[in-house]
């Protein structure tokens, strides 16, 4: 809870920053905040005296902790990589922004009533419309930009909608009240609240990019300027799954054969669809985002098994933070190449990496094994864990499924690894990286293995 | 503790290669490597003095919620293994000293800490241990052929990676499947390789068919086994030698390894109703790829082919689960790991001195050096398994123990012994004998260290070949285990 009131904080610090000048000096304090707000999140575990508060709108449990604490570690390592995203102009405009997203972000790991997770959902997407278009002269970047506001509007009306449904059937806005009420009417409940439930996973759906819902994600990530893909392919993505989880493993866990099915069908169709996509893209921020939705895909599969209590919730804060670590040090070496390259990131920029800056190109390797899922990096125990919960329940058939599309994976991942240590380079000019990204770098590389290594500290989290 | 020494001994030897610079790194990994294989004597000599030494297990936790322990050991099995690999590791180091890689310390590196992968496979009690040094052994190997291979390597590693890592993730469902049937008494899951037999033979006919397909189709990747062998022969040709002796000597035993030690126990009943099927596969396999191979002009090619028609025996021998067969089969991959990397070396020396590994370009090299010609001629006689050389023990066995399985499936087995002497007799005598070719003339003395790798494997083809006793021992020993699981 005082993470939130934190990060809350800086956001309005950073837009007195303005008036005040002291805009240099902003940078540095978020920098501190975020860690501060990371390690003051973990002072409230297992502090039962903070549920819930106003009114019971939120509740900051455990498992709220853990994922503010993934949102916001991943927050302090994408500050790192945007550092010069926040020097041009709009310095003041842009770090409100963010932290104004990241207040939404960390609002979604703790909502504990509808109207909280709406408000939540709207707090970090409209900063996330802004920021999308915040290349302002590139059309790209304005076409992503009104995509987004677009389709993210739509499915917030769906949103919505679902809520009122819901309300209309239950009488109330308290998903614990939701709960109670739908294990009490077990089998007698309006056919109104089954539209409900499902209208509610198509916003979320939406949300979290799953197909047939993904077609604005890719025209999203790639106009958007590049950190601004890397922020929402981790922290949006990591606080979308905890909204997610806690909407379908706890509210609506009592009718899960209302809404399984068509989460069944729905992972199965991202998985092929992004996938086969994936693989056929020359641009790798392009790839990156179609491998996100094939991430989304597993995660979802985690929340499918929903009969295995808390080792769902593990697996899926265990492979939010793998994803999100190994994505924000791909997105470094992807921001720095096509920086190097003025704007692209055809795979062809990649060409030879390993020859002119051979640090880069380890980086980028150790990211694309944990993104393809070997081990021992962390990308392979997420894996594993959303299989083992599976292999239990009678879909089978997807881990199937994920096996093989995990194969064409493979292809589109090594592509990468293949243009940077075989293929010849156009040029041969070195290419110039900051310092503060090469400790970056060397960070997420490190703590992807390491998490791979001991990955009981995460997944045993919750005891 | 001493078999935590042989893992992390490699490991560390890889990393420091990593931190050397230039022609240094060679000279430290062999160094490094001649260590480890002086560690594993060790081992086997404290093995052979009390099998139960606590010094030969090691079992510490990892992820204890989830039953998964870092548990290695050695038993008879996994000790001819492993003495295989580190026996080899040296020689395979060693037979690059003429060739001049670039950026040698990440060659030698890699082959290092995929040394590492391949003893921690060889030694893993736990089955998720199992599968993570099983996918860590492909990483290095895949950068080796990727890096150091001949033209095309891109694709062609590619898909040798594709195949296996696909092999491998269904060999995870299976581990995975068996792993879900554990704990039904207790409550409590685990990866132990005792509760995972005992899970396995508890399932019934259906459930162990999905884990032995599974797992199967990992074990026959990596072999290879027809028709999964596509990948093979292009990537044995376009690796750098010393990748293709780690792919055949070692690598190959992997899969073969697997399906004494992580599938016959695991899935006896699925063994009774599929296993006809998979050794038809294996035996079709022999005749298919010997056939393949009569009709070869690359001679690296040439000994790509044998090894699928060797590896489908051995599968053929394990799979019809006997005494015999099994052991067999072990001995055959002791055999055939030493002889396929003296086969190798010899495609390398012979493309080296003459430009070409063509059959039809060669001749006659006999009459520039004899010495070669007779280093070759038992190489050659190792692996036709003629007596007294080492590849017979195991065939012999082998065909025994396929026999009481099926006197017709031996009958077709038997062939490799004929036309495994057809490819492997005409070759020879179309490189070394007969009329002497432009080719030949400029053919010298061998270097030293490719004479010293000979030697070495020549020694050891006629001394196990005279006296095979000590490691049949150990394979009998291992298969007894083994057979008592199968019960």
């Amino acid at each position: 809870m005082k993470g939130l009131f934190i990060i809350s904080g800086l956001g309005i610090l950073a837009m007195l920053a303005e008036i005040f000048k002291f805009k240099k000096a902003l940078f540095p304090i978020v920098l501190v905040g975020v860690l501060g707000a990371y390690a003051i999140n973990f002072t409230e575990w297992n502090q039962n005296f903070n549920l819930p508060m106003f009114s019971n709108m939120i509740r900051f449990d455990n498992v709220a902790i853990a994922f503010s604490g993934v949102i916001l570690a991943t927050a302090f390592f994408w500050f790192i990589l945007a550092n010069d995203y926040f020097e041009k102009d709009h310095i003041t405009d842009h770090f409100a922004l963010v932290l104004f997203a990241l207040v939404g972000a960390l609002m979604l790991t703790a909502f504990s009533n509808m109207t909280t997770l709406f408000l939540g959902i709207e707090i970090l997407s409209i900063p996330m419309y802004v920021l999308a278009a915040s290349r302002k002269r590139d059309l790209a970047s304005n076409e992503a930009g009104f995509k987004y506001l677009i389709m993210g509007s739509f499915a917030s009306g769906f949103l919505l909608f679902g809520i009122a449904l819901i309300y209309g059937a239950t009488g109330s806005f308290d998903i614990m009240a939701i709960r109670a009420f739908i294990s009490q009417h077990g089998t007698d409940l309006p056919a109104f609240f089954y539209a409900g439930v499902l209208l509610v996973l198509v916003a979320m759906l939406f949300k979290v990019s799953a197909a047939p819902f993904h077609f604005w994600a890719p025209d999203v990530y790639e106009g958007s300027p590049t950190v601004i893909t890397a922020l929402m392919s981790t922290i949006v993505k990591t606080a979308a799954f905890a909204a997610f989880m806690r909407l379908f493993l706890v509210t609506f866990g009592g009718v899960n054969e209302t809404w399984s099915m068509v989460l069944a069908v729905v992972i199965a169709l991202s998985l092929v669809i992004s996938n086969i996509t994936a693989a056929t893209q020359q641009s790798v921020k392009r790839m990156l985002a179609y491998s996100s939705i094939s991430h989304a895909a597993f995660m979802l599969m985690a929340i499918l098994a929903n009969n295995r209590g808390m080792a769902s919730v593990s697996s899926i804060l265990y492979y939010s933070l793998a994803y999100s670590i190994g994505s924000i040090a791909a997105f470094t070496v992807v921001y720095t190449v096509s920086k190097h390259e003025e704007g692209s990131s055809n795979i062809e920029a990649f060409n030879g990496l390993a020859k002119r800056h051979p640090l880069m190109a380890v980086c980028m390797t150790v990211a694309m094994l944990s993104l393809a899922g070997i081990p021992i990096t962390s990308g392979f125990f997420a894996k594993y864990f959303v299989f083992s919960l599976l292999i239990g329940t009678s879909f089978k058939w997807l881990i199937i499924l994920a096996i093989l599309t995990s194969a064409v994976g493979v292809y589109y991942y090594f592509k990468v690894i293949i243009a940077m240590y075989f293929k010849t380079p156009e040029k041969h000019d070195a290419i110039v990286i900051d310092s503060s990204h090469v400790v970056l770098l060397i960070l997420t590389t490190l703590f992807t293995i390491a998490l791979g290594i001991v990955p009981n500290y995460v997944v045993e989290i919750f005891g | 503790m001493l078999v935590g020494l042989l893992i992390i001994v490699p490991l560390i030897a890889g990393l420091l290669v990593f931190g050397t610079k230039g022609k240094a790194s060679k000279n430290i990994a062999l160094g490094l490597s001649v260590v480890e294989f002086l560690l594993s004597l060790i081992v086997f000599f404290q093995f052979k003095h009390n099998p139960s030494n606590s010094n030969l297990v090691l079992n510490c936790s990892w992820v204890e919620s989830l039953g998964i322990h870092f548990a290695v050991g050695i038993d008879a099995l996994s000790m001819l293994l492993v003495l295989l690999t580190t026996f080899l590791v040296p020689l395979i180091i060693l037979s690059s000293f003429k060739n001049d890689y670039e950026k040698p310390n990440s060659f030698y590196g890699l082959i290092l800490i995929m040394q590492m992968a391949l003893v921690g496979v060889f030694t893993a009690n736990d089955g998720f241990l199992f599968y993570v040094f099983w996918e860590l052994a492909l990483i290095p190997i895949y950068f080796i052929c990727l890096l150091w291979g001949g033209e095309n390597r891109g694709a062609i590693t590619f898909k040798f990676f594709v195949y296996t890592l696909l092999g491998s993730l269904f060999m995870l469902v299976g581990l995975i499947y068996v792993y879900s049937h554990t704990g039904f008494e207790t409550g409590i899951k685990s990866w132990a390789i005792a509760d995972l037999y005992q899970a396995g033979k508890a399932m019934d006919i259906n459930q162990q068919s999905f884990v032995f397909w599974c797992i199967f189709l990992a074990f026959g990747i990596k072999m290879p086994i027809f028709p999964l062998h596509t990948w093979q022969p292009n990537t044995y040709v376009n690796a750098p030698t010393q990748g293709t002796m780690l792919l055949s000597g070692i690598m190959l035993k992997m899969g073969t390894f697997g399906l004494i030690k992580w599938l016959l126990p695991l899935t006896p009943l699925a063994l009774e109703k599929w296993g006809g099927l998979a050794i038809g596969l294996s035996v079709f396999g022999i005749i298919y790829a010997s056939l393949v191979a009569i009709v070869q002009k690359d001679y690296k090619r040439l000994i790509a082919y044998s090894s699928i028609a060797h590896v489908g025996l051995i599968a053929a021998g394990i799979l019809s689960c006997t005494q015999q067969g099994i052991q067999g089969g072990v001995m055959q991959m002791l055999a055939h790991g030493v002889n396929v990397v003296g086969l190798f070396l010899i495609a390398d020396i012979l493309l080296r001195h003459t430009g070409t590994r063509e059959i039809d370009k060669l001749g006659g090299i006999r009459s520039m050096n004899g010495n070669f010609a007779l280093l070759f001629l038992i190489v050659m006689l190792g692996s036709v398994a003629l007596p007294l050389t080492n590849g017979f023990v195991g065939e012999f066995l082998l065909i025994n123990g396929i026999y009481q399985y099926n006197a017709w499936i031996a009958a077709f087995a038997g062939l490799t012994v004929i036309l495994g002497a057809v490819y492997m007799l005409r070759s020879y005598q179309g490189i070394m004998l007969g009329e002497r070719k432009d080719s030949a003339i400029a053919f010298g003395a061998l270097a030293s260290s490719d004479k010293w790798i000979l030697y070495i494997i020549c020694l050891t083809i006629i001394a196990f070949g005279v006296y095979p006793k000590p490691l049949n021992e150990l394979a009998e020993e291992g298969t007894r285990l083994i057979m008592l699981n199968l019960k």
